[in-house]
């Protein structure tokens, strides 16, 4: 399976033509304590960039932007009870939803672990 | 925050030791100030409404009046009764326009020899030019600009404080003294922006980081940013200026009536005061109202209230999530017939209509020392 990212700051790892998709360790430290996730129903089709999701720290709401073209074939119920797994497990138990890629051409567009620590890195000087 | 832009803020007495503390720091009303520190908003909020936090607030503005006749011409600007504060007492106030409206809110001390004020970082050039417009009859602007402004709230600040200077144990809420510190002569006002038991400290800038290493080195201190700071005066159904109250809004419509006391209700002689009268007698058509969302999706500033019909009877001015309630929390104002508590409202967040209840506030019971 690979792992993909995208300069929003959101992980996609790739089993087929579904990414599981959430956000980075990086992301979560931004935004802080994470109060509250509101994640698209299953069926809804979104395209590159859309509004895919909302992310609430005590402060603020944060868009999550669809990374790729695609259907939400599964969203993480978990998140709705336990927030914080957002903080916890960002990368793992605090994904965010499931989609079913449809133009697997877009994945190109997104930056390899490397290639995202790089950015990050970028970002910070 | 990049260096180029940190520049061109003004920095309070304690920001290298903001930096040193590893805090986010954000541009707030012109200064580069700590939204929060490594332990975060949540872990803030909950640490001070546990033990005890220090909040640098040094970018408000102090200033002092003097003058014999300080006290009649300061109430030509703010409908409480300035006049029947004694010596060592503080009052919360509003300074008042023409409109009846509010442009800022404010903490009026009588300090004996003055009158010492604190008001908001981002009204208070305003601020001083109305006053040094309208304060007559040989009353003097004194700015106290160097001097810095911290708070230390929680069920253990008077713990801690009276370690330092043990007579602030007996002090009680909204009461001033000026008392050394650690040998650091101080104005101490027991008060504060969270709800909680605490003090606000004036401290001269030179010894202000010294003030705060010896707060902090206690057991039961954590640094606290702005963000907790929202977040508890949210809890604690206090307004934040510009937000919750500000020159759209007067303080009938804000729900502060009570700072509009029972002699200037009858003289009147503020600035407002007819129309601010008349809406006391009469009613305003809106009201500041608390608003909880139910479930657990947060409704922030500027979302509109529906009625159950679907009209539009309002708008959240702040809201957030309340981390001692554990849940997301508003307020806001709404028309007069929707502002009785357990009525049920829907909020529009992100397009739909979500249900909500107007309470009564506040969401986390206030826990001040009355003596």
């Amino acid at each position: 399976m690979a792992k993909k990212f995208s300069k929003e700051h959101e992980w996609l790892e790739i089993d087929g033509d579904v990414a599981t998709v959430g956000i980075t360790d990086h992301a979560q430290q931004a935004l802080g304590d994470i109060v509250y996730v509101e994640l698209p129903e299953v069926g809804k089709k979104l395209a590159k960039d859309g509004d895919a999701a909302v992310v609430e720290s005590v402060k603020a709401a944060s868009d999550v932007y669809a990374p790729v073209d695609g259907e939400i074939v599964e969203a993480n119920e978990e998140l709705d009870a336990n927030p914080a797994l957002v903080n916890e497990s960002p990368e793992n138990d605090g994904w965010f939803f499931k989609i079913k890629i449809t133009d697997a051409s877009q994945l190109d567009d997104l930056m390899d672990e490397a290639g995202y620590k790089a950015f990050v890195e970028g970002l910070e000087d | 925050m990049a260096d180029q832009q940190a520049e061109n803020l003004y920095k309070t007495a304690l920001y290298d030791l903001h930096v040193e503390l590893g805090a986010k720091l954000v541009p707030f009303a012109g200064y580069a100030m700590p939204v929060q520190y490594p332990l975060g908003v949540k872990g803030e909020h909950l640490h001070t409404r546990a033990k005890a936090g220090l909040f640098d607030v040094s970018h408000m503005g102090q200033v002092r009046l003097v003058g014999e006749n300080r006290v009649a011409e300061l109430e030509k600007l703010v409908p409480g009764d300035i006049a029947v504060l004694k010596p060592g007492r503080t009052r919360y106030s509003a300074f008042t326009n023409d409109d009846g409206t509010i442009l800022d809110d404010l903490m009026i001390t009588n300090a004996g020899d003055s009158l010492f004020l604190v008001i908001n970082a981002a009204c208070k050039d305003d601020d001083i030019v109305h006053m040094r417009a309208n304060l007559d009859n040989g009353v003097e602007l004194q700015e106290l600009s160097d001097r810095a402004l911290m708070a230390l709230q929680g069920p253990e600040a008077a713990n801690v404080l009276a370690r330092f200077a043990p007579d602030v144990a007996s002090l009680k809420f909204m009461s001033f003294v000026e008392i050394d510190i650690a040998g650091i002569p101080c104005f101490v006002t027991r008060s504060g922006y969270t709800g909680e038991d605490g003090f606000e400290i004036s401290v001269p800038d030179t010894d202000a980081e010294k003030l705060a290493r010896l707060l902090l080195a206690e057991d039961e201190v954590e640094a606290i940013g702005l963000g907790a700071r929202d977040s508890l005066r949210l809890e604690a159904g206090l307004c934040l200026y510009g937000n919750d109250i500000d020159t759209t809004t007067t303080p009938v419509e804000g729900d502060l009536n009570w700072i509009i006391n029972k002699r200037r209700r009858e003289e009147g002689g503020f600035l407002g005061a007819d129309i601010i009268l008349d809406q006391l007698a009469n009613g305003a058509d809106r009201k500041r109202v608390g608003i909880k969302p139910e479930g657990k999706a947060p409704a922030r500033e500027h979302t509109m209230v529906l009625n159950k019909d679907g009209y539009d009877i309002g708008e959240i001015t702040s809201g957030g999530f309340g981390p001692t309630v554990d849940a997301p929390i508003a307020m806001g104002y709404v028309a007069i017939e929707f502002a009785e508590p357990g009525t049920k409202v829907d909020l529009m967040v992100r397009g739909k209509a979500r249900p909500a209840e107007i309470v009564g506030l506040p969401f986390a019971p206030h826990r001040y020392f009355r003596g």
